[in-house]
């Protein structure tokens, strides 16, 4: 027989009420390509502050429209500012698409598990990014930066459709820059002009300067895309427990209430979405689950 | 143990008297040709004289040849409705000249009227163990659902065991009964013989005892409870479903590909009725509308099932599309993924799915289907 939490401990405290979402106000939106876009929020009801780790999202509600699962696409450092990367696909992206400076957003967050970035100390890096999965992990990559004497290798491989589909424009250019990150940009198809990789973001592995055995691996993309990935990685010689992927699932609540994250046994928006890729494996081969 | 009896005459007390402390009395009653749970006026209400025919697809209630009150088993409904209304609000959020309130903001601390104090009243152990699940789906951690919350605290029982098995249950296998063992503040046992009528009772909280103390009862005799452990040895032996537990989670999980997945969902019309009768179903969607002013937009919260299209969707398409996937997500969830998740299965052999089921499909037949033919 399950046995039921102790009822009397468990006070009712609206305050932390996790249905609730708080207040943002839009501060900045800036158009990174044709469909998607960053905005900067900051807190307008009682919050100060707003601290996440990278990796983690929050439930963005639109007035009257619907709340949806967004991660946080900006610096951990500046906790000061809330900053999303959306991709506008359907109704409640569209609606966020309409929003300008000074409109309110319902903020509740953050949520879910973390990039286990501290774990690679000492290790080369590698982010595997497939389109608006580079949103996911621009905090990281802010965060290894920052402490660029950490690591070892430094290697970011972006895939995404086509040139002007690339999000982070400038910061990939600055970090481009630098000679202590490797950055390769491929795209689908390319037009004139384009000097980079064409091809499938997994073509890069291979040849990608990391050492396999010492390595710690970030995958974000779609779930087809992370299938391939991790097989590439694995091929290399990259250890399943080194390699750690973001999963989507579609999401109602984020505080695992609702069931509809469920992928076979965990729960995506609180035992994920960042799972160590061996305690997923199974689940990620099979289809549909 | 506290154990006494009472005559039949005193369950009109018990309501009464729970009534009169304050509760809103929720208990079994007959309706639409169906047993459900709504509001007792007053013991009158129960559903005397009547039981039910269950099988797959199937439930007729019948009357009985004598006066039992609580001869029957399990009807559509669950006491999940009270706990986890069906539809309920989450929250308004406010728009004025101003601007946007958030119930989150400063200006607007949130106004509660104090919860209903329930009693639910002839509650059956499978039931029991489906409220102890839903208790650690909402209240486990590491996020508490306060809407659960506000409307479980305090919640008073009063189980019934059960005295005879219904036509699709299977709690001896899922060891969740028939008798009631714990999370009630007090469980009855129904003895009708030629010439006596009363209730064993088992006070199982102090508060349980207090509320006895206005019903006229004296105390259980070895005999009495004799004929209970009787009473519930029969029932186990009436109940023909079964369900084998042993290794059943492994079993499912390395059987994702098994052919049976694709006959059952030959059969299976993805209409949701067995997650809507489940009394530990816990999937939730959320709706966002808004007044016609637009002034006023309230976020509502509705079961919802994992045998629809829409649960999975993610922008692209659904991930479970064939009717395969969500019938295996459904029965792997309640008896392989739930004890992963939350320590227990997400059965608890009530047999309301098998009985809802327009098509009649038996949860415990494909169980057994899977296991007897392992690769
Ligand atoms: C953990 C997590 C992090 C995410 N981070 C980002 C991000 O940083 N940037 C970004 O652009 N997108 C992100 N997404 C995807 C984003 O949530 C969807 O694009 C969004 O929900 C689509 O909503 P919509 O109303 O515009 O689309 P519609 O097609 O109108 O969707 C209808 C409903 O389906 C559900 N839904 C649809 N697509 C998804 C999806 N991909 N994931 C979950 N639920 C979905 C939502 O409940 C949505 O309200 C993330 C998803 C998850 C699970
Ligand atoms: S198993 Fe039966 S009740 Fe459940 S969805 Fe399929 S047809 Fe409906
Ligand atoms: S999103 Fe609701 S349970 Fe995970």
């Amino acid at each position: 027989m399950a046995t039921a939490p102790d009822l009397q401990s468990l006070k009712v405290d609206y305050k932390r009420n996790p249905m609730l979402p708080w207040p943002f106000q839009i501060r900045r939106v800036k158009h990174e390509t044709e469909d998607t876009f960053t905005i900067e929020l900051q807190p307008s009801g009682d919050l100060e502050e707003f601290t996440f780790q990278p990796g983690q999202f929050n439930m963005v509600y639109v007035y009257g429209v619907g709340e949806i699962p967004i991660s946080i696409s900006g610096d951990p450092a500046n906790p000061r500012t809330l900053v999303h990367t959306t991709r506008a696909v359907g109704s409640v992206t569209k609606a966020m698409d309409k929003m300008r400076r000074g409109d309110i957003l319902g903020i509740r967050g953050p949520y879910g598990t973390p990039w286990p970035i501290d774990h690679a100390n000492g290790q080369d890096v590698v982010f595997v990014a497939g389109g608006i999965g580079l949103a996911p992990l621009r905090p990281v990559l802010y965060e290894v930066v920052a402490q660029r004497e950490r690591y070892g290798k430094v290697v970011l491989l972006y895939g995404t459709r086509t040139p002007s589909d690339v999000l982070f424009r400038q910061e990939l250019e600055n970090w481009r820059a630098r000679f202590d990150l490797e950055i390769y940009v491929t795209v689908d198809r390319a037009m004139s002009g384009w000097r980079g990789n064409v091809g499938v973001v997994t073509n890069l592995i291979s040849r990608a300067p990391f050492d396999p055995r010492n390595t710690m691996a970030f995958v974000c993309g779609p779930e087809v895309m992370m299938r391939f990935t991790t097989m590439e990685l694995h091929k290399r010689g990259v250890d399943n427990e080194h390699i750690f992927v973001s999963m989507e699932r579609n999401m109602k609540c984020a505080i695992g209430l609702c069931g509809h994250c469920q992928f076979g046994s965990v729960f995506v928006c609180k035992d994920g979405p960042v799972f160590r890729y061996s305690q997923i494996k199974d689940m990620l081969v099979k289809w549909e689950i | 143990m506290k154990n006494f009896i009472f005559e039949r005459a005193e369950l009109d007390n018990l309501v009464e008297t729970l009534k009169r402390r304050g509760f809103k009395v929720i208990g079994p009653t007959v309706r639409d040709s169906a047993i459900i749970y709504d509001e007792l006026t007053d013991a009158n209400d129960l559903p005397i004289g009547w039981t039910d025919e269950q099988t797959n697809g199937t439930y007729r209630l019948k009357r009985r040849d004598d006066a039992a009150v609580f001869a029957w088993t399990v009807g559509p409904q669950s006491w999940k409705k009270f706990l986890f209304p069906p539809i309920q609000k989450i929250f308004a959020t406010h728009r004025s000249t101003k601007g946007l309130d958030f119930p989150n903001s400063k200006k607007q601390a949130p106004q509660e009227s104090p919860p209903i104090k329930y009693a639910f009243f002839g509650v059956r152990s499978c039931e029991l163990n489906a409220i102890a699940i839903q208790d650690k789906v909402f209240l486990g951690g590491p996020f508490i659902d306060p809407l659960y919350q506000r409307k479980r605290t305090g919640v008073f029982i009063v189980a019934i065991n059960c005295n005879q098995a219904g036509g699709t249950c299977f709690c001896a296998s899922m060891n969740t009964g028939p008798k009631a063992t714990t999370g009630f503040d007090l469980a009855l046992t129904e003895i009708l013989s030629d010439k006596h009528h009363y209730f064993v009772v088992e006070a199982g909280t102090e508060l349980g005892e207090d509320i006895l103390k206005n019903v006229k009862c004296t105390k259980a005799t070895e005999e009495n409870l004799a004929t209970i452990k009787n009473i519930t040895e029969q029932t186990v032996t009436q109940m023909s479903r079964s369900l084998d537990t042993a290794n059943l989670k492994n079993i499912l999980y390395q059987s994702s590909e098994h052919p049976r997945w694709e006959r059952t969902a030959s059969l299976c019309l993805t209409c949701t009725n067995c997650t809507m009768v489940c009394p530990t179903c816990f999937c939730a969607t959320v709706e966002d509308v808004t007044d016609l002013a637009g002034k006023q937009a309230d976020r509502i919260r509705k079961w919802d099932s994992c045998f629809t299209l829409d649960f999975s969707y993610i922008h692209g398409g659904s991930v479970r599309t064939s009717t395969k996937a969500r019938y295996r997500q459904w029965m792997t969830h309640k008896l392989a993924s739930w004890v992963d998740q939350f320590g227990t299965f997400g059965c608890v052999g009530c047999g309301r799915c098998i009985t809802w089921c327009p098509v009649g499909i038996d949860i415990t037949e494909e169980a057994r289907a899977i296991r007897e033919n392992q690769p």
